[in-house]
């Protein structure tokens, strides 16, 4: 009975076969022959399509529950999260997934770059990957998107105003970013329509034009410093290669691309289950004031270059940075499509890529500290660190609060960082210097020169005056103000 | 007998310049047919763009709900609010009362990259949370990196009601 079934079977998978040609067809790619000694830094690329794939699944999953309601998306939101069988797990692992997708897409990007990977024939398959980056940004932004909270809702608002600075056609970006003149009905089934119709479509097609290209010129194979790349004679010298020292990918390769595959697809399950997906803000109303949105992580490094830009350049940077990254990557295969492939003989693309990622680690920083935003939360001092019960010094403390000025300079520790930190400000600038920093601003500091009356500059003043470093210096600077301080208002007066 | 050669059966066989015709003939009819599915597509994906959407007054409460010389946040519909909008539909302006009858309202968005500003009374300034831009009380710029001052909504009274002309969000 056991002989008769398996002859049904392999006669079925005969017919199948003399019909569509199709186990030969993947078979032979499954079993092309690549270059001997790739190793382990050749996985990532497969490494991101694992989790290009676990994105797909996850999200259509998801898309089972969403709803794409501007006004019942939150709530669904929330139902996904906290009472779907298994829906929190399932949203950590589509966030998850992303990021380490993303992650992977830079690393990948690395080492094809390092390796040189992109020159002759190759270069094609680097202009996809350039597309295939971007576009995992683009899902990446829209995913968060539609994550509809109330931080959703403002980075909306603030995409479109970043968009709105493009020239001529800003305006109308912006509108149709969010489906229309104002954020509401229209907007989150656009960012759904993009998420999960226009890029994904994007996407596999362009990772389809990218798989057949390294079918059609073949995995490179590891640089050797010395051999380079010379398009007139690579062909030969690649195919001779395979010919004589060649392997086939499947199993000899692609073994290390299962392994790693298996990591990528535990290490997501294991951070969606340990860590759990990112939690919901408030509601998504606009009218919701108490919010200060940032992006997902990948892009705070970007978040930051904005931030600590001269306003003056801003405008430029917003759609001219982003437009030259563009161009740039997108010529660097015709650039240098020949020559040394080794790292090491390449010094100039080893101290670009070290620039460029120690940059993004250094904004990224910056970013997650954010010291640009005001501390709106910060409380008054407490009259331990305000360290006197002198009356104007008291005064000028909670006017230190306030005024808002404890919202962009700290001291002792407590407030914002946005503008100098005044714990010691009292032995760097004079009475005289502080009464015209406060009255003029300058800066990133406004003027409050209308918005405090003389008594409360002469309060604030005295509390400065008073902030010194050392607790001994700063009770005799208590006990010389109250005299010294005396006589300046007199003067004044 | 002599066997008999016979020509295969070619069908009909079209001279090179039919052949032409007939591939630009093809070609043309395609891109019509694409131009006939793919405007109507793509005019309904970016109508938004070209769709007007009036202004509308807004009343946001009794003029003797807001004492002279406060700055309050106040709430209300958007010029288009779309049922399945929810509270997405809804935005805010911070308003005050100058006068007996006078208002000036501002727009809560930041005129850097549109985050929402907030009014400190006791300051008598406004303060972007995102970068830290600064306004004064009159909307102007302060310090910090806003390129303009913030926007005003038109403000009227009318039956005893304070009313807000709700626009599109400005991109500054």
């Amino acid at each position: 009975m056991a002989g008769f079934i398996r002859k049904i079977f392999w006669e079925a998978v005969d017919a199948f076969e003399e019909r569509t040609g199709l186990i030969k067809f993947f078979g032979d790619i499954a079993r092309h022959p690549v270059p001997p000694n790739t190793g382990w830094w050749y996985v990532f690329g497969s490494a991101v399509l694992v989790c290009f794939i676990m994105q797909v699944v996850t999200g259509i999953a998801l898309a089972t529950r969403y709803v794409a309601s501007s006004g019942s998306a939150y709530q669904v939101l929330n139902y996904i999260t906290y009472r779907a069988v298994l829906g929190s797990l399932l949203r950590g692992m589509h966030f998850f997934g992303a990021s380490l997708m993303i992650l992977l897409v830079g690393i990948h990007m690395i080492q094809v770059f390092l390796m040189g990977c992109y020159k002759y024939p190759r270069e094609f398959n680097w202009i996809t990957g350039v597309m295939l980056l971007f576009l995992t940004v683009a899902m990446g932004f829209t995913g968060q998107l539609l994550r509809w909270d109330q931080t959703a809702v403002w980075a909306t608002v603030l995409a479109a105003e970043m968009l709105g600075r493009t020239p001529f056609i800003g305006t109308y970006l912006a509108r149709f970013l969010l489906g229309g003149r104002t954020l509401g009905g229209a907007t989150l089934s656009r960012f759904l329509a993009f998420h999960v119709f226009f890029l994904p479509a994007a996407i596999f097609m362009i990772v389809a034009i990218h798989l057949y290209l390294v079918i059609h010129d073949g995995i490179s194979a590891p640089p050797v410093p010395g051999v380079k790349v010379n398009p007139k004679t690579y062909r030969a010298e690649y195919e001779k290669l395979l010919e004589e020292r060649g392997v086939p990918f499947w199993p000899d390769v692609a073994w290390r691309d299962v392994v790693v595959a298996f990591g990528v697809v535990a290490t997501i399950v294991g951070l969606a289950y340990f860590v759990g997906p990112p939690g919901l803000g408030q509601p998504p109303n606009p009218s919701l004031l108490a919010n200060d949105p940032s992006p997902d992580w990948y892009m705070l490094w970007y978040y930051a270059v904005l931030a600590l830009l001269p306003p003056g350049m801003e405008s430029v940077f917003m759609i001219a940075a982003p437009a030259c990254a563009v161009i740039f990557l997108l010529l660097v295969p015709v650039l240098w499509n020949k020559g040394e492939r080794h790292p090491s003989r390449r010094p100039w693309a080893v101290a670009a890529v070290l620039m460029i990622v120690l940059s993004i680690v250094g904004f990224w920083i910056e970013g997650s500290r954010a010291p640009w935003s005001p501390k709106f939360d910060a409380k008054p001092l407490s009259a331990a660190l305000v360290g006197t019960t002198s009356l104007p010094i008291v005064t000028g403390a909670q006017l230190f609060h306030d005024k808002g000025c404890e919202f962009c300079h700290m001291v002792d520790g407590q407030g914002g960082m946005r503008g100098p930190d005044l714990t010691d400000v009292a032995h760097r600038l004079s009475v005289n210097d502080l009464r015209i920093k406060i009255a003029n601003g300058g800066g990133n500091m406004p003027s409050f020169a209308g918005l405090l009356t003389h008594d409360e500059l002469d309060n604030l003043v005295a509390f400065l005056e008073s902030r010194t470093t050392m607790p001994s210096a700063r009770l005799n600077r208590v006990t010389q103000h109250n005299s010294n301080f005396a006589d300046v208002v007199r003067d004044r007066h | 007998m002599a066997s008999e050669t016979h020509e295969p059966d070619r069908g009909e066989v079209l001279s090179p310049e039919r052949r032409r015709f007939l591939g630009r003939l093809s070609i043309a009819l395609s891109a019509i047919a694409a131009a006939m599915a793919g405007i109507p597509v793509i005019g309904f994906i970016f109508g938004p763009l070209i769709q007007s959407e009036e202004p509308v007054w807004r009343r946001v409460g009794a003029v003797n709900d807001f004492q002279i010389g406060n700055t309050v946040k106040v709430s209300f519909e958007d010029p288009s609010p779309m049922v399945w909008a929810g509270v997405t539909s809804l935005t805010a302006s911070w308003l005050r009362r100058l006068d007996a009858d006078r208002f000036v309202a501002f727009t809560v968005d930041c005129s850097h990259l549109g985050c929402p500003v907030r009014w400190l009374p006791t300051a008598g300034l406004f303060m972007c949370p995102c970068h830290g831009g600064v306004y004064y009380a009159d909307g102007s710029v302060a310090s910090g990196p806003p390129p303009h001052a913030l926007f005003k909504y038109p403000v009227r009274v009318r039956d005893g009601q304070v009313e807000i002309m709700a626009s599109a969000i400005p991109i500054y």
